[in-house]
């Protein structure tokens, strides 16, 4: 069972070309199965906790409490047919929401969700997620722009304006994690918060303004609300997906999901210790629970994101771009310096913070 | 064998997109195949083990330069009709151009010698990238650029920065012009304010009004 399990996550490189396919291709099976199958179940708890904030009940007729709700949905989608606009750039239309869900799931190569468990453990981790993430933006434009109609058009480019700007913030708020843990791969990020003392040792406390700030980030890259203005249902009918349907329309939504689970995934990671438990005693940090504490922190960060969208009033577009260059870019800047400079100043916290390498 | 595989895709991408990049009519398609070349190059960077390049590439190129560029060229209002118009009559001069630049590379080319594997290794005596990479325990990739950057080269880094600043500061000064009579939000009054202020509260007497 052992060796199975050791197969299946390792990767040898030098067992011949068998031996490295088949585990990869299973952990990229696996990987992407369950995150679909979990992001139908996520999108149902979505639409119960805004329903349980507004006193409703929420989807409840398909299946038990409603459970196969998602897969109803799809399956509705699925069967409708593809609408293309008359004027559209054919190629890029259908191209555009294609590689929206394309670069959702590429992103995912690179986050562990369990000790070893990551299908590709790169050197520069969260560089390439950072990549992956500010290409998101391509799906957008191009699915605005290939409408050929000017309520997309207009949606895409705000939604474009947005993501761009809070890439900024996001970045620096990377940086100072890094400066922390010394290290650019995912895996090292999570150990790094591993110091023999739980909570306590994880990067959300000596970080928290920054932790702010990129959960706040998070909402406006990932276009939800109070910052979903690309797709204000009552402003811009509904940005820059107006002229998509069926299909091409769920993989719109499936890689917007995808990317928000992301960000509560990073949020996890970077801050939250990622599959460590928040005490480190022994049944609470067993090996085999690791992957229960990452879900249960990544379901805990989505619930705060599915609140937020209950419960806080839409931005306007010039409050959003003040908050994300006037506010957040100097505070992200200010603290990566100040952060920088403390580790300099005092080696004692910087060995602290880094004591994990040993 | 992989790796050979693997670059001959990313090459051949490059250079097909690149192609298409200045034979494609629409200047959108145009951009959308700058990015393709782009990510592709991104692709050879990571082969030949510059990881961390291959990242900025995507991240500062891709994610930022290429966006910009989208943007400016979707909300051109191109007429191809009148763009073709001209096209005989510059044909004359961009053929000349063209033939120069040719020409220019047929000369640079044929004289261009590539040096042995045993010439580069006596030029730079340093490892291979490949070989750091692989070696788990040497400095990686970014370790080893931060300490290049800014041992030997931080003046030209720091050159290289206030330019950038530069020219930032130059196309703000450029653009900036504070108009009159604009309604503008100033967050820190509005959250300033106190109920004290906003709210008077008026006692008015029965049939005298205020």
């Amino acid at each position: 069972m052992d060796d199975l399990w050791n197969y299946l996550i390792s990767r040898p490189t030098d067992a011949g070309w068998l031996n490295w396919l088949i585990p990869t291709v299973l952990q990229t099976v696996t990987l992407m199965v369950v995150l679909l199958v979990a992001l139908a179940f996520i999108l149902l708890f979505d639409r119960k906790v805004w329903a349980a904030v507004q006193m409703r009940k929420g989807p409840n007729v398909v299946g038990a409490f409603g459970l196969l709700q998602s897969f109803a949905d799809f399956l509705k989608f699925v069967f409708k047919e593809i609408v293309i606009p008359a004027g559209a750039d054919r190629t890029v239309f259908i191209l555009a929401p294609l590689i929206s869900f394309m670069l959702a799931f590429i992103a995912w190569a690179v986050v562990p969700v369990g000790p070893g468990m990551v299908v590709s453990d790169i050197n520069v981790g969260i560089l390439y997620l950072f990549a992956v993430s500010s290409l998101g933006v391509y799906g957008i434009i191009m699915g605005g722009w290939a409408s050929n109609s000017k309520y997309p058009f207009l949606g895409s480019l705000r939604s474009a304006a947005q993501m761009v700007s809070y890439e900024v913030s996001l970045g620096f708020v990377i940086i100072t994690v890094l400066l922390l843990v010394g290290s650019v791969n995912m895996t090292e990020i999570v150990e790094s918060q591993d110091r023999g003392m739980g909570i306590l040792n994880w990067h959300f406390i000596p970080l928290f303004p920054m932790f702010v700030v990129f959960f706040i980030s998070a909402l406006a890259e990932t276009n939800r609300p109070p910052f979903d203005l690309p797709e204000a249902e009552s402003e811009l009918v509904a940005g820059y997906q107006v002229e998509y349907s069926s299909t091409p329309y769920l993989l719109f939504m499936i890689g917007e999901y995808l990317n928000i689970v992301l960000m509560c995934a990073l949020l996890t990671i970077l801050f939250f210790g990622g599959w460590h438990s928040p005490i480190d005693v022994y049944p609470l940090n067993a090996p085999w629970l690791a992957l229960l504490w990452f879900g249960l922190k990544v379901i805990f960060f989505f619930f705060l994101f599915a609140m937020v969208k209950a419960i806080v009033p839409r931005y306007r577009f010039d409050q959003l771009m003040r908050i994300g260059w006037k506010i957040f870019l100097p505070l992200s800047l200010a603290y990566v310096v100040l952060v920088a400079g403390m580790l300099l100043l005092f080696p004692d916290l910087a060995g602290h913070f880094q004591s994990w390498r040993s | 064998m992989i790796s050979a595989v693997a670059f001959y895709i990313f090459a051949s991408i490059a250079i097909i997109a690149a192609l298409m990049v200045i034979s494609s009519k629409n200047p959108v398609h145009s951009v959308l195949f700058l990015i393709i070349t782009f990510i592709s190059a991104a692709g050879l960077f990571v082969l030949m083990g510059a990881e961390y390049l291959a990242m900025l590439l995507v991240v500062v190129y891709v994610g930022a330069v290429a966006v910009l560029f989208l943007f400016v060229v979707m909300m051109l209002d191109v007429d191809f009709v009148e763009l073709k118009q001209g096209f005989l009559r510059y044909v004359p001069i961009a053929g000349t151009l063209a033939a120069i630049v040719v020409g220019e590379l047929i000369m640079v080319v044929s004289v261009w010698v590539f040096p042995s594997d045993a010439e580069l290794a006596r030029a730079h005596p340093s490892p291979k990238a490949m070989e750091i990479v692989s070696d788990p325990s040497g400095p990686n990739n970014i370790e080893q650029l931060g300490l290049i950057l800014y041992t030997d080269y931080i003046h030209y880094f720091q050159i290289a920065g206030v330019v950038l600043l530069i020219a930032m500061i130059g196309a703000i000064v450029l653009t900036f012009r504070t108009r009159k009579g604009v309604k503008k939000q100033d967050a820190v009054k509005q959250i300033g304010r106190k109920r004290s202020e906003g709210v008077e509260v008026v006692k008015v007497k029965t049939g005298q009004g205020l």
